[in-house]
């Protein structure tokens, strides 16, 4: 007898989970003085109450899908990849110096070679973490950690040194030619009569991570790496005892990890930024922890998550105006306490549920 | 070069070395603590990032520093609960705990401290009695005599704050209960195999817990000292990832609280040399830039973990949830 029925199982133990989250958020909202409904209120009217409001919640789920998946394929290996955040720095490196090499003319051509600039890149910077865990059984979770102190001290350096555009004083590179600038939502809309904010970041980039999300689902459902990987992560002596090359998988595995966070430049550095900044990623490399959890690191799951994360950053946003006093960290306790219900205190739910129907499933027989 | 003065430095380094290595001991011996009871605990970091938040707050509301420290201890065992309550009783993945906690504390420190004090997550600056201050050891004037000694007396025994030596006595403490105590063989035994443990008829799960409440106090102690003692007041971030390369000095340190001592005190030197000299020379040929000098402790993290220094062998039962036979 199966102990209970599988829309449980994906759909009402992590909705039970997340609403658990909200509830604690929401005493957070009320022991600071403010009203927890007329925040939410004002986040989802922020989120999704105007075309400008939507732009920016699909642009922050756009970064947070490519992260999120990022994580997820890392966990279908059991491999905890916390270094998301100092992938996607350098993976907007690799993207800059593509971008700046050339006068591209055109955007499509350009976005090809960014694109594999930022994956190269993303993917090299998980490298050594990956060889690590591999071969010498350093810890993953603490090795990617330090990789992202030591890729914010990288930056820091590009940016202040090489890399930086002498003709300011912040710490940036020059701004990338015209011909790289890619379309946003107003601009492909705009033809098809469908008129959509100007101010927002929402660019074609949204396609890409849709997209990278298709991409993920085949390569860990439809092809034979996917497999081992997936073996790898049920069960690491059995997948040995078949043939599987733990660390090759353990390498590919992060690898492709750490490209699909390197991706995350495409939307903010070339989509958004227009030049290569020290802080784009923003902790989106941490949200896609979160994403990938309650998205139960499947690519359907996480562009749902992403798309709810993107609301909550955006409605974040416009919750620190009304509010002054939420500042806009408060996305940042969502998300632990979506990680800590969903990811650590899952059986807490799921036991009690697990018995609720296997009681049912008794007084039937 | 003279030699007197350069032996000063030496001591000016010394002394900021063992200044900054008080929150990664008590850290350290936090994790020892937990992970020879076989819990990981990623979330040192989190613990005391709100410790030092709560001893700012407390300590600039009360104006008593002690008060801050007990308040950060408290604040420490709650998360400590919730660790126990994830990785023990629900048998929750214990890498997903700490870092939620981990999170949850970046996020609230900033979210609670911008809605009480309105100065972007930074606490009012402590004075007075808010504040620890150095004690200076008796005998000074006496030691003062030796030619080498009585420098080093003055500049690196003598002058800290409580804090400081509170965190050099519990490294001899924490070698005493684990090892010629009753309660610490239980607890090194938890770590390696629960079940035997269970079998003769201990509880696994309370010998897990007091561990992870060890821990939790340990760790609010090491936040305070960041926040009454090192620096005057919280700050946003402000453990900058001590509680990480507290667990990477765990392992270099072998899981033993002498060795920790060590380790840490290695980690506090870097930290002292980027602090005192952020940009090296090398022989006259070119610069150490400073952001390599800052990122050294990190670097130096990932070196140990990759196991140049010797192979460690942690816990055999680290991580792993015990689910009793039924």
């Amino acid at each position: 007898m199966e102990k209970m029925p599988r829309w449980a199982d994906v759909a009402l133990v992590p909705l039970i989970n997340v609403i658990l989250a909200f509830f604690v958020s929401g005493l957070v909202v009320l022991a600071i003085g403010e009203n927890p409904f007329r925040a939410i209120w004002i986040m989802i009217s922020g989120s999704l109450g105007s075309t400008s409001g939507i732009g920016y919640t699909l642009y922050y789920a756009t970064n947070y899908m490519f992260t999120g998946l990022a994580v997820a394929i890392a966990f279908h290996a059991r491999l905890f990849n916390i270094g998301g955040e100092g992938q996607a720095a350098i993976g907007g490196v690799g993207a800059a110096l593509v971008l700046l090499a050339f006068n591209w003319p055109y955007w499509w051509m350009a976005l090809p070679f960014a694109v594999l600039g930022a994956a190269l890149f993303g993917g090299a910077w998980a490298l050594v973490p990956a060889y690590l865990q591999a071969k010498r059984g350093s810890h993953i979770v603490i090795t990617t950690i330090m990789f992202n102190f030591i890729a914010a001290a990288l930056m820091g350096y590009l940016l202040n040194g090489v890399m930086k555009n002498p003709n300011t004083q912040n710490a940036e590179t020059v701004a990338f030619p015209p011909g790289t600038h890619l379309p946003t939502a107003y601009e492909v809309l705009a033809p098809l009569g469908i008129h959509f904010s100007k101010s927002t970041p929402l660019n074609v980039s949204f396609l890409l991570a849709l997209g990278c999300a298709v991409l993920v689902w085949f390569i860990l459902w439809r092809t034979r790496l996917g497999y081992e990987i997936r073996a790898f992560g049920h069960n690491e002596n059995a997948a040995r005892y078949a043939g599987i090359n733990a660390v090759r998988i353990t390498i590919i595995t992060l690898m492709i990890s750490g490209a699909l966070a390197g991706l995350l430049s495409i939307n903010a550095v070339m989509g958004q930024q227009g030049l290569l900044i020290k802080e784009f990623v923003e902790g989106a490399g941490f949200v896609g922890i979160a994403v990938a959890l309650m998205g139960r690191s499947h690519p359907f799951g996480i562009v749902l998550a992403s798309l709810l994360f993107g609301m909550l950053t955006q409605g974040g946003f416009e919750l620190t105006w009304d509010m002054p006093d939420v500042s806009r960290e408060m996305v940042l306790v969502i998300q632990a306490l979506i990680i800590l219900f969903t990811g650590a205190l899952d059986n807490m739910v799921r036991d009690p549920v697990e018995r609720l129907f296997l009681r049912i499933g008794k007084k039937k027989d | 070069m003279d030699y007197a003065a350069s032996y000063l430095q030496l001591l000016l380094t010394m002394d900021m070395t063992v200044r900054l290595s008080v929150a990664l001991i008590l850290a350290c011996l936090a994790g020892l603590f937990s992970e020879r009871a076989g819990i990981f605990d990623i979330g040192l970091e989190g613990k005391m990032l709100i410790s030092a938040f709560l001893s700012a707050t407390v300590a600039y509301e009360t104006n008593s520093a002690w008060l801050g420290v007990l308040a950060a201890i408290a604040g420490s065992l709650v998360f400590s609960a919730i660790h126990g309550l994830a990785s023990i009783t629900f048998r929750g993945n214990q890498l997903i705990s700490g870092v939620a906690l981990n999170f949850l504390a970046s996020g609230l420190t900033v979210v609670v401290g911008n809605a009480w004090y309105h100065q972007g997550g930074r606490t009012p600056t402590l004075t007075g009695a808010g504040r620890f201050h150095e004690i200076t050891l008796p005998f000074i004037d006496t030691f003062n005599h030796i030619p080498v000694f009585g420098h080093f007396y003055a500049e690196v025994i003598s002058g800290h704050k409580p804090i400081v030596y509170i965190a050099f006595l519990v490294v001899p403490l924490t070698w005493w209960i684990l090892f010629r105590t009753r309660f610490g063989l239980r607890l090194r035994a938890v770590g390696e195999n629960p079940a035997s443990v269970d079998t003769a008829g201990i509880s696994v799960v309370r010998l897990r817990y007091s561990a992870v409440m060890i821990a939790g106090v340990l760790c609010g102690i090491a936040g305070a000292y960041l926040a009454t003692s090192q620096a005057a007041g919280f700050g946003r971030e402000m453990t900058a990832g001590r509680g990480y390369i507290a667990l990477a000095a765990l392992i270099f340190a072998k899981w033993r609280p002498f060795y920790a001592l060590g380790a840490t005190l290695l980690f506090g030197l870097l930290e002292a040399i980027s602090n005192l000299y952020p940009n090296i020379n090398v022989f006259n040929l070119f610069d150490i830039p400073v952001q390599f000098t800052q990122a050294l402790p990190y670097i130096l993290t990932v070196v140990i973990l990759a196991g140049f220094v010797g192979k460690a062998v942690p816990p055999k039962a680290g991580g792993e949830p015990y689910v009793k036979e039924r």
